[in-house]
């Protein structure tokens, strides 16, 4: 990882006014027969990001990927890369390099072979090739496997391998898929923090595509989430989890209430929303008003809800209910509360001390409440 | 438990005895001191001496192995290319039929094998006058056209078991497509074509059928020459023949199975 000291405040290219983008993904769309599997997207990704597209399975994420490097042609649309339309150039003219997620290492080849391969594609000196293996495996912590082969080595250092051979040829883009994938959990996190370090460090744009939200937020600049080959948001981690634009994307990334109603008041940037299955009327701040009767949908995430003995009076929106689901984490405990009206509302309890909580059992009943910026209201 | 493994052993016993005594009696019969294959007149190597003496016998077996050679080596080739066009031509829309097609010489009558290719040969020869006369040429051809299927069907179940983000991965670290299938595909498959061609060699060097259909004069190979023998009853000769080429075979196997188990000695952890 990046020194403290000498890193750099976070650079958002995206919102400085007159930034031009490294690359253009322009309304591009590719059908696999009847099906789209990416329809009509575009997107916009600058220099040095780690970019991501999220996604469940079948979304569209691993094609779009396919498309940037080559190895599947788009329908429509253009792919813009530093300024060049790089559309119908064949993959291997792209300076564009992917990691698989299957790594795709050559088996026949060593270590260093692998990282070489690209190397010898492009005719460099024998001598620089060796200075440039040497200096990937270097990066990648394998200084002392480059005659290994493939099958001589762990998950985790063939996921390395994989990636100096991408980063060997010094690529305008790199495309990593499922990057992490196959590597078991405890690895994951470690890998995801040097995945990190290593682009920050090399500064070429990064584009991953990943299933696991978690990861995706961890490392990436900002995240595109994408469903049914369409990407319904781009934005920044912080920025989705707090601020998702329609249902999807706020049960997509992390866990959500998802209160479904009707505006029954507006007042000044507040509106009142009347929730048959909550059993009442709760205030939420909303920039924009909206008409009298429009349905909308209340997200509030289970660690924004508090929880009381009683009836709180200082709080407008509260609500009444019992436990009926408890499951302990160590670092935080979930309960599902049903209020008396039926919806089941998820809360989160954060354990700050090890003794003296205020523990609450099966059946016990309780108060809930959330301010009314504790939640965003959605219309899609 | 007891009862069943030795009936499961008798059993065991008996099917080996039954795939390795004919050879075993060949190999033990070829050190026979006697003239009379059936009677054991003492050991003696002295029909081995004869057999390298025996020019008829040794041009016979130089004859197969040549054809055997060269029908493996283009079978391969062309088995090749035919399993590469099956597996990774999407395109190609005619692909189940063809490659089923490929296939059929595998459960095709040798007799009808031979004979239709006889057929063909003759044709041509009034056509187009080629091929003049039959021969080692057409033996090869005949040899090649059946190998290929063999060859096609082994190497086309290595190719789909193969990982097609290889290839991939090559193409985007800038090798181009015939480059690819030289420094990546190629290399991966190689067990196969291997396979494949010991495959074919074999079944080329003993193939007497098809061989009988469209050999010539002075094209005699080495199964037709031991059954043209057989007729006027074995010679000891033989046995000795017969017991080298076991030998060969099994190094050969021997070999090969060592070879892929070095390979093997890594599994992935």
């Amino acid at each position: 990882m990046a020194q403290p000291g000498r890193r750099q405040a976070p650079i958002e290219p995206w919102q400085q006014p007159g930034a031009q983008p490294f690359l253009r993904i322009c309304n591009v769309t590719k059908t696999f027969g009847q099906t789209y599997a990416v329809d009509d997207v575009s997107a916009e990704v600058y220099q040095g990001e780690f970019f991501s597209l999220l996604g469940g399975s079948g979304c569209g994420k691993s094609t779009l990927l396919r498309i940037l490097a080559g190895l599947e042609t788009p329908d429509r649309g253009r792919i813009v890369l530093g300024g060049e339309d790089i559309t119908d150039l064949p993959p291997y003219e792209r300076p564009v390099n992917m990691m698989f997620q299957s790594y795709a290492l050559f088996p026949h080849l060593n270590v260093a072979q692998n990282v070489a391969f690209g190397l010898h594609q492009e005719r460099m000196a024998r001598g620089e090739i060796a200075d440039r293996v040497a200096a990937m495996l270097d990066l990648v912590q394998l200084k002392d496997y480059g005659r290994r082969k493939p099958d001589q080595l762990s998950g985790g250092q063939r996921q390395r391998v994989a990636l100096a051979r991408a980063l060997a040829k010094q690529p305008k883009l790199l495309l990593l898929d499922e990057p992490l994938g196959a590597l078991d959990r405890k690895l994951r996190e470690q890998t995801q923090f040097e995945l990190v370090g290593i682009q920050e460090r090399i500064g070429i744009t990064f584009i991953t595509v990943t299933h696991d939200q978690e990861e995706a937020m961890t490392m990436s600049s900002r995240v595109a989430v994408m469903d049914a080959g369409r990407i319904v948001q781009v934005a920044t981690p912080a920025q989705l989890y707090e601020f998702p634009a329609n249902r999807f994307v706020a049960g997509f990334i992390g866990a959500v209430n998802l209160f479904d109603g009707r505006v029954s008041q507006q007042q000044g940037e507040d509106l009142v929303f009347h929730c048959e299955a909550l059993g009442g009327d709760f205030l939420m701040y909303h920039g924009d008003p909206l008409p009298i009767g429009t349905p909308v949908t209340v997200a509030v995430r289970p660690e924004k809800v508090s929880v009381h003995d009683t009836r709180p009076t200082d709080r407008r929106n509260a609500v009444h209910g019992k436990v009926v689901e408890i499951a302990y984490l160590g670092d935080v405990s979930i309960y599902h509360v049903a209020t008396d009206h039926g919806q089941v509302v998820r809360i989160q309890i954060t354990h700050e001390a090890r003794y003296s909580r205020p523990h609450y059992s099966w059946d016990d009943e309780l108060w809930l409440s959330w301010d009314p910026d504790d939640g965003v209201v959605l219309t899609a | 438990m007891r009862q069943r493994s030795t009936f499961v052993f008798t059993m065991m016993a008996f099917g080996y005895a039954f795939l390795y005594l004919p050879i075993f009696s060949v190999v033990l019969y070829s050190f026979n001191a006697s003239r009379l294959v059936t009677v054991w007149g003492g050991f003696s190597t002295r029909w081995y001496g004869a057999l390298f003496h025996n020019e008829t016998i040794l041009q016979a077996t130089g004859r197969s192995l040549l054809v055997a050679a060269m029908a493996a080596t283009l079978a391969v080739a062309i088995g090749t290319l035919a399993a590469v066009a099956f597996t990774r031509f999407q395109r190609l829309r005619a692909r189940p039929l063809l490659s089923l097609m490929t296939s059929a010489p595998l459960v095709m009558p040798e007799v009808m094998l031979g004979l239709s290719a006889l057929l063909l040969f003759v044709g041509l020869q009034q056509w187009i006058g080629w091929p003049a006369g039959r021969g080692l040429m057409t033996i090869t051809i005949a040899h090649t056209t059946f190998c290929c299927a063999y060859v096609t069907v082994i190497v086309q179940s290595r190719l789909a078991q193969m990982d097609e983000s290889l290839e991939e991965a090559a193409l985007d670290l800038g090798a181009r497509p015939w480059k690819v299938f030289f420094l990546v595909t190629l290399p991966v498959i190689f067990p196969a074509l291997a396979a494949g061609w010991l495959l074919a060699f074999t079944l080329s060097l003993d193939d007497l059928v098809v061989a009988s259909f469209v050999s010539g004069p002075s094209s005699t190979t080495l199964p037709m020459l031991i059954y043209s023998k057989v007729k006027f009853g074995v010679t000891p000769e033989i046995n000795a023949l017969a017991t080298l080429i076991v030998l060969v075979v099994t190094s050969l196997i021997v070999a090969a199975t060592l070879v892929m188990g070095r390979r093997n000695a890594n599994p992935l952890r």
